[in-house]
């Protein structure tokens, strides 16, 4: 898939400037915002030259630390294997100092891949979420019934919300769970643990007693590192 | 006093039926179902948020305890994201080795799922046939990588390694005898190969004692004809894949249109049901085996003839030989930094699916350039067909449920993550 395709290329006449087109290396992938996404998804469905059939996946996406190192590569410091920095990323999460919130602007988007049967074409769409109390997009749920718990899900994981489902649950994690795992600022062990007390003699949920550590620091390192 | 319709009654979590831990919360009249509101997720094991802490080629054995019925089809999704965002192609025969093992996985797969679905509706000799066959294919997965179920055999740029020259043989014990042993080692004389092919030769007959079982008998049609009918349309609707929609009538199959490793050069029939109901995907799956029988034994010939490199040179990515790290220096670098700090992957979004047994099993790789992902969403084909179970239960018996479940093939490694 190059951004030579001829594909790609026709798509801007009737996309206009409601949505970018970018050559992934699989399949096009549409960039857009929550307010246009509903149309475009719609579009994508009925119109015959398009006519995909199928929502395969929708996938929560949370940018927040995105581009971010955990280990200063390029320079050396004089105190020699303390380059990393203190708690840049959440994989050095401190319980005692949580990371802020962060809110920038699109911070919170949803991929949805799409197939068409009768094309044989695939399609990603990014849409990034509308900021308020909540990230919310529109939900595709009438147009894809397989996309009811994908939202969920997304839900779930991310905290975003669907305007227009109807039964926005929390799907995969525990009954009484608080938070997003999925997203940045959630730390890999979670907030509480599970474990049986014996002297209770049943099974109690308390505050972790993992302390978040990083085995393999993150690294950016350039295409043309040898 | 008012008069009570419906009742609510639990399902699971823990319930022999239920193929794992799923929870269905069931609105019944009488017998009828009216609702059904499944609670997943007690399997949850945050596969993916683990995935964005570790190197890449850490997360390669997580893949396996996805869907832990078909480990290396997991695993073959996920390494197929990974080479197209680094735009690398495995050579040939790691290639062939990958399409071999995925038909093994999906023999592997099917029976598994024959044999628990029969046992659900009460046909308790299947689960014994089917578990004989699965025993011959594991040894396979164990000679070849060592393990019998989870493998972590693909490898960004091709697989472990090569095929071993020699199978496993029993030795005589309390347990087998000598005279049990020599037949038991019959087959196991030559190489993988040999004994892959000779499972190929028997297989076929394996699949038509499974029938004779099954396909004619009054019981298993009455418990499956006509139960659970998803129309085409539905089918699309509830994005179904795999099986399950080819079992409504659509010959839609990833190894045949959008091929991946070497499926093109592969001679194999795709079967489609017509009536879209339990039956039909009970025989889509039984003539999937067939071909996957098929495929198996093309591979076995093209791998005699075929010796080769079975991953790429490029040691950024695969490690060094063992022996080549004993004198060279730079071997002994790249296999250090291989291990500790991984690769990096150029900035990209990509998805790659795979044919999986259970349907499109996908992975959704978002990379920011480092060396751990960005971002990896599954895409497991269980979700959304447990999604649908309300849809297709609606007006069926509560024993019907059972079987609806068992035709959905679930397997809450993939559905829970």
């Amino acid at each position: 898939m190059t951004a030579s395709d001829p594909w790609i290329s026709a798509q801007a006449d009737w996309l206009g400037d409601r949505a970018e087109v970018r050559a992934d290396r699989d399949c096009p992938c549409l960039m857009t915002s929550a307010e246009h996404v509903l149309d475009i998804l719609r579009h994508l469905r009925d119109a015959p030259e398009y006519r995909f059939e199928q929502l395969i996946d929708l996938a929560g996406l949370d940018y927040a630390e995105y581009g971010q190192d955990e280990w200063q590569t390029e320079e050396a410091s004089a105190a020699g294997f303390s380059r990393a920095p203190a708690a840049a990323t959440s994989a050095r999460y401190s319980f005692a100092n949580p990371h802020p919130p962060v809110t920038q602007n699109g911070r919170f988007a949803v991929a949805y891949q799409l197939l068409s049967l009768s094309h044989n074409r695939r399609i990603r769409v990014v849409a990034s979420c509308a900021s308020g109390a909540w990230p919310t997009l529109p939900s595709v749920r009438d147009l894809w019934q397989c996309a009811d718990w994908y939202e969920r899900e997304a839900f779930d994981l991310f905290g975003i919300v669907f305007e227009g489902h109807p039964d926005l649950r929390r799907i995969l994690t525990d009954y009484g769970f608080i938070g997003h795992p999925l997203r940045k600022d959630f730390p890999l062990s979670g907030h509480m643990e599970v474990r049986y007390d014996p002297d209770l003699r049943r099974v109690i949920y308390q505050p972790v007693t993992i302390e978040p550590r990083v085995t393999v620091p993150k690294v950016r390192r350039g295409q043309d590192h040898g | 006093m008012a008069e009570i319709h419906n009742y609510t009654m639990n399902f699971g979590p823990q319930h022999p039926a239920s193929h794992g831990v799923l929870r269905l919360v069931l609105e019944l009249d009488g017998e009828i179902v009216e609702r059904i509101d499944p609670h997943i997720g007690l399997l949850h094991r945050g596969t993916e948020k683990l995935a964005e802490s570790k190197p890449y080629n850490h997360s390669i054995g997580y893949m396996d305890r996805l869907d832990y019925v078909s480990m290396m089809c997991n695993e073959h999704a996920y390494v197929r994201a990974i080479e197209q965002l680094l735009e690398i192609e495995p050579p040939p025969r790691a290639q062939y080795l990958r399409v071999m093992f995925d038909e093994v996985t999906r023999i592997l797969n099917h029976l598994l799922w024959l044999g628990a679905h029969a046992l659900d509706i009460g046909a308790m000799t299947v689960f014994l046939y089917a578990f004989r066959e699965r025993e011959d294919l594991m040894d396979c997965y164990e000679a070849t990588t060592g393990a019998r179920m989870h493998a972590t055999y693909y490898r960004p740029g091709g697989v472990y390694r090569d095929l071993p020259g020699s199978m496993p043989r029993y030795q005589p014990s309390r347990f087998c005898s000598k005279r049990k042993a020599r037949l038991r080692n019959r087959d196991r004389e030559g190489s993988l190969l040999d004994f892959l092919e000779t499972f190929t030769g028997r297989f076929p007959g394996c699949v038509d004692e499974y029938e004779t079982l099954l396909t004619d008998n009054r019981i298993w049609k009455q418990r499956t004809v006509d139960i659970g009918v998803v129309s085409p349309e539905r089918a699309l609707q509830l994005g179904f894949t795999g099986p399950m929609l080819r079992g409504s009538g659509i010959p839609w199959d990833l190894r045949r249109r959008q091929p991946y490793a070497v499926y093109d050069a592969m001679q194999f029939d795709v079967p489609v049901g017509t009536n879209g109901d339990c039956y039909d995907r009970y025989l889509v799956r039984i003539e999937e085996m067939r071909q996957s029988n098929r495929i198996i034994r093309q591979c076995v010939e093209w791998l005699r003839k075929n010796p080769g490199p079975v991953i790429v040179a490029d040691h950024k990515i695969a490690p060094p030989p063992r022996e080549e790290m004993k004198h060279d220096m730079e071997a002994m670098i790249h296999h250090f930094k291989l291990f500790t700090e991984g690769f990096c992957l150029p900035e990209g979004e990509t998805y790659a699916a795979v044919e999986h047994p259970k349907g499109e099993f996908g992975v959704y790789l978002v990379s920011d350039g480092a060396n751990k992902p960005y971002r990896l969403k599954i895409r497991a084909p269980g979700f959304p067909h447990l999604a649908a179970l309300d849809e297709l239960a609606r007006g069926h018996m509560l024993a019907d449920v059972v079987a609806l479940i068992g035709t959905l093939d679930l397997v809450f490694g993939e559905v829970d993550r």
